[in-house]
């Protein structure tokens, strides 16, 4: 199985006809996700590769069943765009537009709190079930998706779009399948954090190690680390952690908008103690991951 | 001078000033210009081309040829 | 962004929360005096810098009379704090402090809300006050939704066990804080410490605010007012002259982004993305033993003069002796279109491209059409098959041959 997405879930493009969205809705397509509308105001009535256009989401969700929304709409408007999407009862929200003030996105994953709706992102490549759907960007072309990512029994969680998938691709390489790859965004404040997804891959049968890529900056993989303790988590974890030079930086800001090192617990030397002590194992460089996840399994043959 | 793409375009095409039109239009980089109907390739732009091949598609087989510099024969042309 | 105290101060000002009285901000000696000759009275001068150990560094003075107050003055602006150079000199009334408090407002990101902070043990660092003295601070989490409301404070200021005339001024300042704090896109709003003198009236002695560089579109109007420059960057080191090129080359094409360029000391030149992959790559290069000369990070498929233009600026930059072009797999970059990009910057700077790129991996989307461009130009590359770690290596092992 996978989490949150499988070939049969249904979802709408919200700023369909902007140039990134198109590219993302034929990518989609191509990958056999159920796409089941786009939206964008004053545009309703054209199509974009067969799938048709509307001004508004409720003008979907009265015709049929929407699970998801993917927001690619500019940062002015996202606000608008997701508060639209929750109104509408779509309970699975993507959001890939970056530079949205941190504000405006405590106001939307408050309201999806409210609605008992999840976020992911922003400021992320989405989600992507192997075999079953993609629902955003990540992985890009089907043909090129269909290359980095396979299915199978780890999860992947990543605060990096381009990581996630350079992270399954490694996997792949060895033989070792995903179950759902999941770009939770890189900034300060996501949606979607590691220990938020933690109980959906904990439910999954499928799902028997995870693979997470990590930053300095934040408090989400201390946040994991306490997960993993108090819940007694079943799921071996494997960590690769990102950006070890800025510890000797502090204040200054590289990577994504989350990504600065402002007091101890930011940098990558306490992240690592932190996630060390709960039992999670460090991958010193991607290559490793494959080999570490074998071992966790005890599938190494030792 | 371009160091990895040359596009080609016929004259009879060239002075056609609907499909001019056409070509200004559909090139996402900007490679062709109008200048009183006619056509003008602006060198500038030519190595941004994405070999998306809107252009072929918007011309009559064979009056648009898109040529990689890059050691690799075949042309992009549009066959019928 | 982070605002210098002075500031901060006008900001929180604007909200009618009690300053020092002066708080005047001098350019030189001469009207440092005259602040000083207003106050009429004891006086305390502080070094504008963005910096912290200030008063260690000898940026914080005091000055009995308006001479005293010039001859300080003229040492503070003269004085630099961790390669900063001081914004001008703050002078303020000093007067007997009865207790010092710390207020702020800042993001939970694990939460997902702002979170008002409130201690009764100010002046030292808050994260310092709430290991050793947990009994003596106390947060609440506000909602981003309902329009703040002053009982929130309240109950924030209740937590360290406060009562009486001191709980009612001092929620009042909390909840002026916080709503300064929703309406300017704040990151950040501290008042540390809050100060009561003997005559229970209280101040605001010292302030930090910070400002999302994302907020701050919608926020031209406050910055024009505190006379803050809308292209002010504000790094945690003033940009160098290769980074203020740099930060030009990303902002004079919208066609992806080949931007965020540090400035290092080393050989070899850097043109790698995205955000993650950049910063695996660097500690790749520094494991390997590599010195890099700059960081960067290209993304979202920027144009092939974008691409070249950089390439030339790391090229041009002394010291450089090859570059590395290395990317994770890629998904919405192409392979092709970045190859164009660093081979024409190569060949623009009078170079050879199979000479000056020491290794090209990027693989993914296009690789075959830009592995066709890297073999004509005789540029050694590598495929997926060949991790981030193992390319950067065989940057370095080129370096040292």
């Amino acid at each position: 199985m996978s989490i949150l997405i499988t070939k049969d879930t249904t979802f709408i493009i919200q700023g369909i006809t902007g140039r990134e969205a198109v590219n993302m809705s034929r990518e989609c397509l191509d990958y056999g996700s159920k796409i089941v509308g786009g939206v964008t105001p004053g545009r309703g009535g054209r199509d974009v590769y067969g799938i048709p256009v509307y001004d508004t989401v409720r003008q979907i969700t009265a015709k049929t069943h929407v699970d998801g929304a993917v927001v690619a709409v500019p940062p002015a408007f996202t606000r608008d765009a997701v508060f639209e999407a929750l109104e509408g009862g779509v309970k699975l929200i993507v959001i890939v537009t970056e530079r949205i003030p941190r504000y405006e996105v405590a106001q939307m994953v408050e309201l999806a709190k409210m609605r008992g709706a999840r976020i992911i992102g922003p400021n992320c490549l989405g989600i992507l079930s192997p075999g079953e759907a993609k629902m955003g960007g990540l992985g890009g072309r089907a043909v090129d998706a269909k290359k980095a990512f396979s299915k199978g029994y780890v999860g992947v969680m990543s605060r990096s779009g381009g990581m996630t998938t350079e992270m399954c691709n490694t996997l792949t390489a060895a033989g070792i399948g995903q179950s759902t790859a999941v770009s939770i965004g890189g900034d300060a404040i996501i949606g979607s954090t590691y220990a938020d997804l933690m109980p959906l891959f904990e439910a999954d049968q499928e799902t028997k190690a995870i693979v997470i890529y990590c930053e300095p900056g934040g408090r989400m993989e201390a946040e994991l680390a306490k997960y993993v303790v108090e819940q007694k988590s079943r799921l071996p974890i494997i960590a690769f952690m990102a950006g070890r030079f800025m510890d000797e930086m502090p204040g200054m800001r590289f990577g994504h908008a989350g990504t600065i090192v402002e007091g101890k617990a930011d940098t990558t030397a306490e992240k690592i103690a932190r996630l060390e002590a709960a039992g999670i194992s460090i991958a010193e460089r991607i290559e490793d991951i494959p080999g570490l996840v074998k071992k966790r399994l005890g599938m190494d043959g030792k | 001078m371009s160091l990895f793409i040359d596009v080609e375009v016929d004259a009879s095409a060239r002075s056609n000033a609907d499909l001019v039109k056409k070509l200004v239009e559909v090139c996402p980089v900007n490679i062709f210009a109008a200048s009183s109907g006619k056509l003008d390739i602006v060198d500038a732009h030519l190595d941004e081309c994405t070999l998306c091949e809107l252009c072929l598609n918007a011309a009559p087989p064979g009056s648009v040829k898109v040529k990689r510099l890059y050691g690799t024969k075949d042309v992009l042309v549009r066959q019928s | 962004m982070r605002f210098y105290e002075f500031e901060s101060k006008r900001l929180f000002g604007k909200y009618g929360i009690p300053l020092p009285k002066g708080s005047k901000v001098a350019a030189t000696p001469a009207e440092a005096k005259v602040v000083a000759a207003e106050i009429n009275g004891p006086v305390v001068l502080k070094s504008q810098v963005l910096s912290g150990g200030r008063m260690k560094a000898g940026g914080v003075l005091f000055a009995d009379n308006p001479d005293q107050a010039a001859e300080a003055a003229k040492k503070i602006l003269a004085l630099e704090i961790n390669g900063h150079k001081p914004r001008g000199v703050l002078v303020e009334a000093r007067a007997p402090i009865a207790q010092e408090y710390y207020v702020g407002v800042t993001w939970d990101g694990v939460a997902r809300m702002p979170v008002m902070i409130f201690s009764d043990m100010g002046g030292i660092d808050i994260e310092e006050v709430a290991e050793k003295h947990p009994g003596h601070i106390s947060k609440r989490h506000f909602s981003t939704l309902m329009p703040f409301s002053d009982f929130m404070a309240k109950e924030l200021v209740a937590g360290v066990g406060l009562s009486g005339d001191h709980l009612n001024r001092l929620s009042r300042l909390a909840a002026s804080l916080a709503r300064i704090f929703q309406a300017h896109g704040l990151t950040l709003a501290e008042i540390n410490p809050l100060a009561r003198l003997d005559d229970g009236t209280f101040f605001c002695l010292d302030g930090h605010v910070d400002m999302e560089d994302d907020a701050r579109d919608t926020q031209k109007g406050i910055l024009k007012d505190l006379g803050i420059d809308p292209e002010e960057k504000r790094q945690a080191r003033p940009p160098t002259s290769f980074e203020i090129k740099g930060a030009q080359v990303d902002a004079a094409d919208p066609r992806g982004v080949a931007g965020n360029v540090v400035e290092f000391d080393g050989d070899l030149g850097l043109v790698i993305g995205a955000g993650g992959g950049s910063l695996t790559l660097f500690d790749a290069i520094r494991k390997h033993g590599g010195k890099p000369a700059n960081y960067c990070e290209i993304g979202g498929n920027p144009s092939v003069s974008k691409t070249c233009e950089l390439t030339k600026l790391i090229l041009s930059k002394p010291g450089v002796k090859k570059i590395a072009v290395m990317m994770n797999v890629v998904s919405n970059t192409r392979v092709d279109i970045v190859a164009r990009g660093v081979i024409k910057g190569v060949i623009e700077s009078g170079q050879k491209p199979s000479e000056k790129i020491a290794i090209f991996r990027i693989p993914g989307s296009w690789e075959q059409e830009g592995f066709k461009i890297l073999e004509h130009y005789g540029v050694e590359y590598c495929d997926r098959t060949v991790s981030m770690f193992e390319a950067a290596g065989r940057a370095v092992a080129k370096m040292k041959a």
